[in-house]
This record gives structure tokens, sequence and C-alpha cells, in this order.
């Protein structure tokens, strides 16, 4: 009898580890891919979107076009987990049955957490990225402070990618000059890894884009424009733009498999649930002290199919996930930098140019054909 | 087992995790832990002997100790309001 491979979450990570499975295993496994929309997006983008460079179309697709045809997909939202009994509970249907669980259900965010977050934009969500861009259209100037207001989030260059290209995007609408742009950065300097921070604050300081270090955003103010910090200080804006809370999924937390922010307990080189052999996590959802990005999920997923496939098999693991992570970060002006890391080797990014832009800008074209079928590692 | 550990609300093992980095991790969990909750972080980080004692005090929690062991330190911070 083939072994029941049950994947929750039809995201980056979701996809690419049930297409490399079926792959590997063929008739040795079902594969069965769990997913609430049956709608992949394609997060990234939403940046773009909120800076009126790119269309929303550009950003969904149906995940059934991602998916290998062996592979079964359910439109349904799991609601329980049952490691004891190895089922999941399904919103309308029967519970499925599995042998090996992939839980890939990502993170979601949840603005509630902070006093006053309906003053404030994102570009964290489709929606949240056309408010914003609506938002912008209209702006004439002024105070405009982008935050953070909440930890662990995904993707962390993100808000210094926001302020360079607002920036960009203020100068082309001619009302750079009637506004302030200010990074309010949960550390000391506008990123966490020093090195790409170094390549950065010239960039900062050539175009007039303030920063304001060690500012954990706790609670806005509509009625008089503030924003306070955890560390006790405030700041005024005009426009506020915040990443939102973050924190695991509702059936994780539910199911009783999370721990604090409902982030699953995981190795962080077996990427098994710490409590659960037959459970793997991967990408934001996991309690990893590591990137949440489509990048880590990415490199994550071979890792995770070798290791059920190992294990399916009866044979040694061949491969244990070694903290790979690659981005891009844009830095304003049509160029960008890069970094690749590892557990081992930390980040050393080139300085910004033109060909790290094109290369983003190719990646996110051709994301849709390469990172789902597994083409690019 | 020391006193000190047998204390610890949470240990997060942030080394060799360059993004988002030793400290972030801290604020992250201090932002979701109650007063008086004790983490621990792990670091390879060179830069976090400063910059995680630089926000415990500008955020008013309360640095424990630093253990520094081979080629890493371990930071243990309360949190205090």
């Amino acid at each position: 009898m083939p072994a029941r491979v049950v994947v929750l979450g039809g995201g980056v990570g979701g996809t690419l580890v049930a297409n490399l499975l079926k792959k590997e295993l063929k008739a040795d496994a079902t594969v069965t891919v769990v997913d609430a929309t049956g709608m992949h997006l394609y997060q990234p983008g939403f940046l773009y979107v909120a800076l009126d460079q790119a269309n929303a179309l550009w950003l969904t697709r149906d995940e059934r076009t991602l998916l290998r045809r062996d592979v079964e997909l359910v439109v349904e939202k799991a609601t329980k987990i049952d490691p004891l009994a190895q089922t999941v509970a399904l919103e309308r249907g029967a519970p499925i049955p599995y042998d090996y669980l992939v839980l890939a259900t990502g993170s979601r965010l949840d603005r509630e957490a902070v006093p006053g977050y309906d003053g404030a934009h994102d570009f964290y969500s489709l929606d949240g990225s056309l408010r914003l861009r609506e938002e912008l259209r209209r702006f004439k100037g002024g105070r405009v402070l982008v935050g953070v207001a909440g930890i662990p989030y995904k993707c962390p260059p993100a808000p210094v990618e926001f302020v360079l290209m607002l920036d960009e995007y203020l100068r082309r609408r001619g009302i750079r000059e009637k506004s302030s742009v200010t990074l309010l950065s949960p550390l000391n300097r506008a990123f966490t890894i020093e090195s790409a921070s170094k390549l950065v604050q010239p960039i900062f300081d050539r175009q007039g884009v303030g920063l304001q270090t060690f500012f954990n955003v706790e609670s806005v103010d509509t009625r008089t424009g503030t924003v306070t910090s955890i560390e006790g200080e405030e700041a005024e804006y005009d426009l506020l733009v915040l990443v939102p809370p973050h924190r695991g999924s509702p059936v994780i937390e539910t199911s009783g498999l999370g721990g604090q922010g409902g982030w699953i307990p995981t190795n962080r080189e077996t990427l098994q649930h710490n409590a659960h052999e037959r459970i793997f996590a991967i990408g934001d959802a996991t309690d990893l002290p590591i990137s949440k990005s489509g990048s880590t999920a990415h490199f994550e997923a071979p890792v995770v199919a070798s290791r059920i496939a190992s294990l399916v098999r009866g044979t040694a693991p061949k491969t244990a996930y070694q903290g790979r992570v690659m981005c891009f970060l844009e830095t304003g002006g049509g160029r960008a930098t890069s970094l690749r890391f590892d557990y081992a080797h930390p980040p050393v990014p080139p300085q910004p140019s033109r060909l790290w832009h094109w290369a983003k800008w190719a990646f996110n074209r051709a994301y849709w054909i390469t990172v789902p079928q597994g083409r690019v590692g | 087992m020391t006193t000190t550990e047998a204390i610890i609300t949470r240990s997060i093992d942030a080394r060799g995790m360059a993004c988002p980095g030793p400290l972030l991790n801290l604020i992250g969990a201090i932002r979701g832990g109650q007063v008086g909750d004790v983490f621990e972080v792990i670091s390879s980080d060179a830069g976090s002997r400063t910059d995680i004692p630089a926000w415990t005090a500008k955020a008013k929690h309360e640095l424990v100790s630093v253990i520094e062991e081979d080629g890493y330190a371990r930071f243990i911070v309360r949190k205090a309001r």
C-alpha cells in the first residue's frame, strides 16, 4: 500500500514539497495538498503593487496549475490535526488520514494585536497593498513613517526596500520635497544584517531618508496621528505604513501543535516537529529563528521531501537543512543587492547594482514556471 | 542544570542565523511574553555583545547575565514591564 503524505498549505513550501515528493516516490506514495483557497499568491509582488509598479493580476494563479497532475488537491479548510490518530479534520469533508504530514501553513496577519492599527497601511496582503496604492496616489506630501508592529514578520528586508522605493516613487510624483520619509527600525541600525546595513546607510543619507532606531511599534493613536514604541518613544505621521504582527495558523494553535505565537517547534536540521516524528514543518510556520520568506521555504522543501522519501523507503536520511536562504534587497533607483547565507556562512552582500535589480525582476517573472516545480535550487 | 537555566521561560538558539538575527528574535520573544518571563538567546554573532545589552537597557528590561561559551554567548534577559 502506498504511503499517504498530506501537505497542509499551498504556498511556495507546500507546493514545492508536494511536487518533489511525488516525483521522487511515484507509486510508492499518494500526495495530497489541502489548501483553504486553492489560489497561490506570489507575496513578494505586494511591494510592487503598493508602489504602482505591477498589476495585481500577476500575483495569483490557480494552485491546481502549479501541482503535478498526480498530486491531489483538496480545496478545504483544515480545522484540526490529531497527531495520535494521524488525521486532519476538514471543515466540510471527511477527515484525511496520513502516514506523514507536512505543515506548510504559513503565517497570518494579526492586526488586532496592535491598538489603533486600523489607522495604518500595509503591503503585507493583497487588499492592504491595493489600499496603500490608492492612498499613495492621493498623497500630496507630508510625514511618512514606515515601521514594524510585531516580530517575527515575513521578509525582514521589506521595510528597508519599501522606504527606498517610496523615496523614488515620491520623487517621480514630484512631491518628495514636500515629504519626509522615515524608517522606524526595530534595531539600532537600518537592517538586521550589519554588512547589508552598512551598504544601505549611505543611500539613506544621500536620499534624505530618516532613520529612527530601536523603535518597535506598540500602538497607534489615530486621533493625534501619533505612534508609540515599546521602548517608550513617540513619533508623528501623516501617512503610516506598518508591517502587521504575524501569528501561526489557527489550525496549529487549535491542534495544540504550536508554541508561543502559534509557531511550530521544529528541529533546525531535520525540520521535524519536536514532539511528533511523522510531522514536518516548513516555511513561515516553524518557530526557527530564521527568515520567514519564500526563499527559506524553497530551500527547506527538498530536505523535507528527501527525508520523507527516506522514511517511506526505510533508508537512511540523505540530507539535512543547513539554513540556506537567498534573497534580493531593492535599494531604490533601479538597483539591488543580494543576500546569501546559511548556518555556517554569514552573508557578504555585493554593492547595490542594476544587475541584481534585474535578477530580482527576472526571478519575479519566472517564478511560476521555475519555483513550484523545483527547477531552481 | 544550573539555577539560571531552571527558570528560563524559553530558549532561542539563534547561532548561525544571520536574518532576522538574535536581537530581533529576543525582541519578538519579549513582545509575546509575560512580565517576569526569562528568555535565553544563544548567539554566535559578535555584534550581539553590544546590540543586546543596548536594546535591553533602552527598553528597560533586565539583562540577567551574559555567559561566554566557546564561540558563542548566552544572553539571559527578564521581561521587566
